[in-house]
């Protein structure tokens, strides 16, 4: 499998760690209901299809990537910088 | 035997082998198979499970039957197919699964009790008594059965990884795979081009035709060495690209040095990991055989492969030889044995209206072998004609040939599912199967030189050109264009056993009584029967299995379908795949800058992680690590001691935004921390519980140097990354760890100062240097970092140089330590020191406990937003009756109280269910002379006083105690203020 960094380019995917779904970049407000924090601490999509996921170039620059990727066919259709480029 | 003027071998150059002990001779070029086939030796392996005699089946990687071990103890490999290996001067070849010989196997006895053995037999048998299985009859079945045996030592380093890139990687070396190396090439792209064998030509090398007018297999030799001089083809022989993975990966396996007899450092093989934009299949077809009653005597062979034995060695395995088929393509054989003079008794084609393509020899259409004869190689066949007479002929060799099988293999590793083809009788690879690979020539099922040429030329520059490139066709030569036609024929009916699966002795009975027990889908029928499952994989049968199974069930083979090709294509040994990962390859060693001077001291190591650090260090006349210890807290508590600490994760982080970016990452707050001020901090997982602790320094306004602890040092990275580009992506902050760059010690005790102040180019006192202050301050002339923090509780510094300076500077604080009564310390006082005060590691923030459980829920600041808050303040977590953070004290104070030990009451069942908690760390305290734990307990900080239980099953130890706060010693912290 291999990966694209924004950054450093196409690179085998032992160079990354894999985390988790995007949906833990939509962090809740701090004063938001309890059920919401659990449900984005507990609850992820299980899809069989397009998934974005999130995944650190760990042996790299050290980017946070969001990841395109379908689960079916292990394609991966796109990666972006979890820090938008025009962030700062 | 070998026949005159045929062959590709150089006969000018003579080379000895031995094989079961005997001298045999064989000529450059040889493999193993074709020298012993030339001097007459048939018999080549014994069956899995029947121990039945076998010969060689193939000339290819999926030869089932003749497996031999190569070299002797370590250099031992097991399980080498003797059509693989390249002979040399000095090979040392033995049989394999037989006793006490090949030629006289006592095992062969399983044959006369094949009735008892069919299909489902082990799982029928060995049901009970239970326990027998692991004591009995699997040991048993182990010894009996099985192929060759490792040394069972360890293996060394004999195998390598690599890695490669490319444009267009070329699977397969034959026409269409040289063709397509060449037009991609040739349009611009990095080709590398893998082939199997030891040089190029795939089909070519053992065939008698012509390509452009010259010989076949000239042409591929002017094809290679056209290719090897251009500079963007990489040409790798000996190299089977093993599975197709994601993205363009593949795995291949070079065998290096099997051929050499002397291969110097060179490793045995290469497991190579190929990165390729684009991949062209060119991997051929393989032929398989035909099922009839005994046609696994040794002489039966592949139709394909005893003409290529001929073309390319010139040898057969006998002076008369037959041929039975279902297809044109076994008229070839008996075409090329006639030519070279050999006595060609029939040629038997199953399909009624064959023409005999094959010239002047005796033609059997619509007629088919019913059995071969013979035990330790064939002596003859019975034919059945088609008016159902039988009749019998002398053979010593007989070539079979049911079809060829395009290779489909790499196709399927994504999961694409082959598509069968009524015209070839064959599975065909579907398109697209790997997203970026094109299929060309037979492995597509294009049969003729003539289509794998221009296949191969088409799909190389299409790839190429995919990629940008831009070329022309290059000129495909004329080549042989002959059609391919088949008749369906699997297995000939009739009595007695009829063998699918030579490696693994599959009949066609047992497969019909896979059927008729139920077995109907082709996955079960597979594991039932065990068809397919041995080291050859099926590579010639699984198709015929295919075929009696529908038949079987009253089903067609597409609707059957087929068993799941999976990686790797050809068997990988477990070393090669995890080449360079044995030892301190698998877990490489972090020293620190103190290491050798550590080690000079006698000071036995521990690990921690990939770390290594001094467990204590031993003085004469200590006979125990509880002396040194004991010893070493001690000096600490009344002197001085050094310790290295520069495991700990160090980052260093600068921006106008650091206080504002701490403040949201750990759980306490850091924005109000003054320069030249440090705080100790805990970060939470954002589920509420603790991640990690330590302390931070801020050294400026600007920059700050935040430490964590050995353990989790990569994982605080990972996180602060987390959360800045994630949550805080304008905030000006930046950071880097800096763990190996600095060497740092810490220096506790009353001593302390004194010590420190000798190597601080200016001195330091109390006022200017107050508990938890930090500055950067020349040490020896060289700008360090000197922090007043305590994990001991003592009077203490850490004294940071860049890791250069750091073996020099712990060898002046260690001697200096010495002469003024102290010391170095190790792992076990630094333990001890810490339990005495009740700080806390990761045996206590372990992934499931909380600030509250740690008795720090109020750290959590409730001014600031940060990490972990919402769901740290969920009801669950904040409940009293969690098991809370205490300290115990033996009653009887040398009692163990051993971390992992439970907690209950004194009058109640040491059970599950009356749990109360659990010892995270233990030590007997010099300081206070009794035996002290920290433990978990259930409302723990509400019983401090109370007489608990402490029942430790494992060791069988119970021990009484009291529980007391955590902090057992100094609980004022006067010491380190001092």
């Amino acid at each position: 499998m291999r990966i694209t960094c924004p950054i450093c380019g196409e690179r085998d995917r032992r160079e990354f760690y894999y985390q988790g779904a995007a949906s833990m970049l939509d962090r809740p407000d701090p004063d938001a209901d309890g059920q919401v924090w659990s449900d984005y601490l507990h609850l992820r999509d299980n899809p069989a299809g397009l998934t974005r996921e999130l995944w650190y170039h760990e042996a790299g620059c050290g980017a946070w990537l969001i990841v395109e990727r379908n689960t079916v066919t292990h394609e991966i259709i796109g990666t972006e910088l979890v820090e938008a480029a025009d962030a700062d | 035997m070998r026949i005159e003027g045929k062959g590709r071998i150089d006969r000018g150059n003579k080379i000895s082998f031995r094989f079961d002990g005997r001298d045999h001779h064989g000529f450059a070029a040889d493999t193993l198979a074709s020298a012993l086939m030339a001097e007459g030796v048939r018999l080549m392996g014994r069956s899995f499970k029947y121990h039945r005699p076998r010969g060689v089946l193939t000339l290819g990687s999926e030869e089932p039957n003749a497996l031999v071990t190569v070299g002797r103890g370590l250099a031992a490999d097991p399980n080498t197919r003797a059509t693989m290996q390249e002979i040399y001067e000095g090979l040392e070849a033995r049989s394999q699964n037989r006793w006490p010989s090949l030629d006289f196997d006592l095992m062969g006895v399983n044959d006369l009790a094949a009735p008892f053995l069919g299909a489902g037999f082990y799982y029928k048998t060995f049901m009970w008594p239970k326990a027998f299985w692991e004591k009995l009859y699997e040991p048993v079945i182990r010894r009996a059965a099985g192929l060759g045996a490792l040394s069972g030592k360890a293996d060394g380093e004999r195998c390598d990884k690599a890695f490669a890139f490319c444009d267009v990687l070329v699977i397969g070396g034959g026409p269409a795979g040289l063709m397509a190396a060449l037009s991609a090439a040739q349009a611009g792209a990095d080709v590398i081009l893998c082939e199997e064998e030891n040089g190029l030509g795939g089909r070519l090398r053992y065939e008698d035709e012509e390509i452009g007018g010259g010989r076949a297999h000239l042409w591929a030799d002017d094809m290679a060495e056209r290719l090897a001089a251009m500079e963007n083809v990489r040409i790798m022989t000996r190299t089977a690209v093993t599975g197709a993975f994601d993205q363009g990966t593949f795995g291949a396996l070079q065998r290096v040095s099997h051929h050499l007899a002397k291969p110097g450092k060179r490793p045995r093989e290469t497991f190579w990991r190929i990165a390729a934009k684009r991949a062209v299949l060119c991997a051929g077809a393989l032929e398989r055989h035909i099922a009839f009653r005994d046609n696994d005597r040794p002489g039966v062979m592949m139709a394909g492969a005893l003409r290529g034995y001929l073309n390319r060695f010139g040898t057969v395995p006998g002076r008369n030889v037959a041929v039975f088929g279902n297809n044109s393509d076994a008229h070839r054989t008996a075409r090329d044995l006639a030519q070279a003079g050999v006595n060609v008794v029939a040629l038997i084609d199953s399909r009624h209206d064959a023409e005999n393509l094959a010239g002047d020899v005796p033609f059997y259409p619509g007629a088919q072998v019913v059995r071969g004869l013979g035990r330790k190689g064939l002596d003859g066949i019975v034919l059945r004609l088609p008016n159902g007479r039988e009749e019998r002929f002398a053979v010593q060799a007989l070539g079979v040939s049911g079809g060829w099988n395009p290779s489909v293999h790499l196709t399927c590793h994504m999961n694409g599912r082959p598509v069968w083809d009524e015209r070839l009788l064959a599975f065909v690879p579907k398109d697209g199967a790997v997203p970026g690979m094109r299929v060309a020539g037979a492995a597509r099922g294009r049969f003729s030189t003539a289509e794998c040429l221009k296949e191969g030329a088409d799909a190389g520059l299409e790839a190429a050109k995919a990629l940008g490139f831009s070329g022309d066709l290059p000129r495909v030569p004329d080549a042989e264009a002959g059609r391919y036609r088949i008749g369906r024929l699997m297995a000939v009916a009739g009595k007695g056993r009829a063998w699918l699966d030579f490696q693994n002795d599959v009949t066609v009975k047992d497969v019909k009584q896979a059927a008729a027990e139920n077995f109907r889908s082709v996955e079960h029928m597979k594991r039932y029967t065990t068809q397919g499952m041995a080291t050859d994989q099926g590579k010639s049968s699984n198709v015929l299995a295919l075929a009696v199974l529908a038949d079987a069930t009253g089903r067609e083979i597409p609707e059957t379908g087929t068993t799941t090709f999976r990686p790797p294509y050809t068997p990988v040994a477990i070393a090669a795949l995890g080449a360079g990962a044995e030892g301190k390859g698998f877990a490489p060693e972090r020293l620190t800058t103190s290491d050798e001077s550590t080690r000079a001291r006698g000071a036995p190591m521990i690990e921690a992680g990939l770390w290594y650090r001094p467990s204590y260090f031993p003085r004469a006349g200590e006979e125990t690590w509880r002396d040194s210890c004991d010893r070493e807290v001690r000096m600490v508590r009344e002197n001085v001691g050094v310790c290295d600490v520069s495991t700990l994760g160090k980052i260093a982080l600068q921006g106008r935004d650091v206080g504002a970016f701490l403040d949201f990452v750990y759980a306490n707050t850091f924005s109000t921390l003054k320069p030249g001020r440090v705080r100790y901090g805990i970060m939470l997982r954002e589920d509420g519980h603790v991640m990690d602790d330590g302390t931070t320094a801020r050294l400026s306004e600007t920059s700050w140097v935040l430490t964590t602890t050995t353990a989790a040092a990569g994982q605080v990275v990972r996180h602060l990354d987390w959360v800045r580009q994630a949550f805080c992506p304008n905030m000006d902050v930046r950071f880097v760890s800096e763990t190996e760059q600095w060497a740092q010690f810490a220096v506790a005790g009353p001593k302390a100062r004194e010590l420190v102040n000798d190597l601080l180019d200016t001195p330091i006192d109390g006022e200017v240097f107050p508990f938890m202050a930090c500055a950067e301050r020349q040490i020896c002339g060289v700008k360090g970092r000197l922090f007043r923090i305590s994990f001991s509780g003592e009077h203490a510094y850490e004294v940071a140089v860049p890791a250069r300076y750091g073996a020099s500077l712990f060898g002046l604080l260690a001697d200096r330590a010495e002469a003024m009564g102290g010391g170095a310390y190790g792992m076990e006082a630094l333990n001890v020191l810490r339990i005495e005060k009740g700080h806390i590691t990761h045996a206590e923030i372990h992934g499931r406990t909380t600030a509250f459980d740690i008795g720090f829920q109020r750290m959590l600041s409730g001014k600031k937003e940060f990490i972990g808050k919402a769901l740290a303040a969920r009801p669950g977590l904040l409940e009293e009756s969690r098991e809370q953070l205490v300290g115990l004290r033996a009653l009887k104070p040398e009692q163990p109280l051993p971390a992992g030990g439970h907690l209950f009451e004194t009058d109640a069942e040491p059970i599950r269910e009356n749990d109360l908690g659990y010892i995270t760390s233990t030590c007997f305290s010099p300081t206070l002379g009794e035996t002290r734990a920290l433990a978990f307990l259930r409302n723990g900080r509400a019983r401090h006083g109370d007489r608990i239980r402490m029942v430790d099953h494992l060791r069988d130890q119970v021990t009484w105690c009291e529980v007391t706060d955590p902090v057992a010693f100094d609980p004022e912290g006067g010491r380190l203020r001092d």
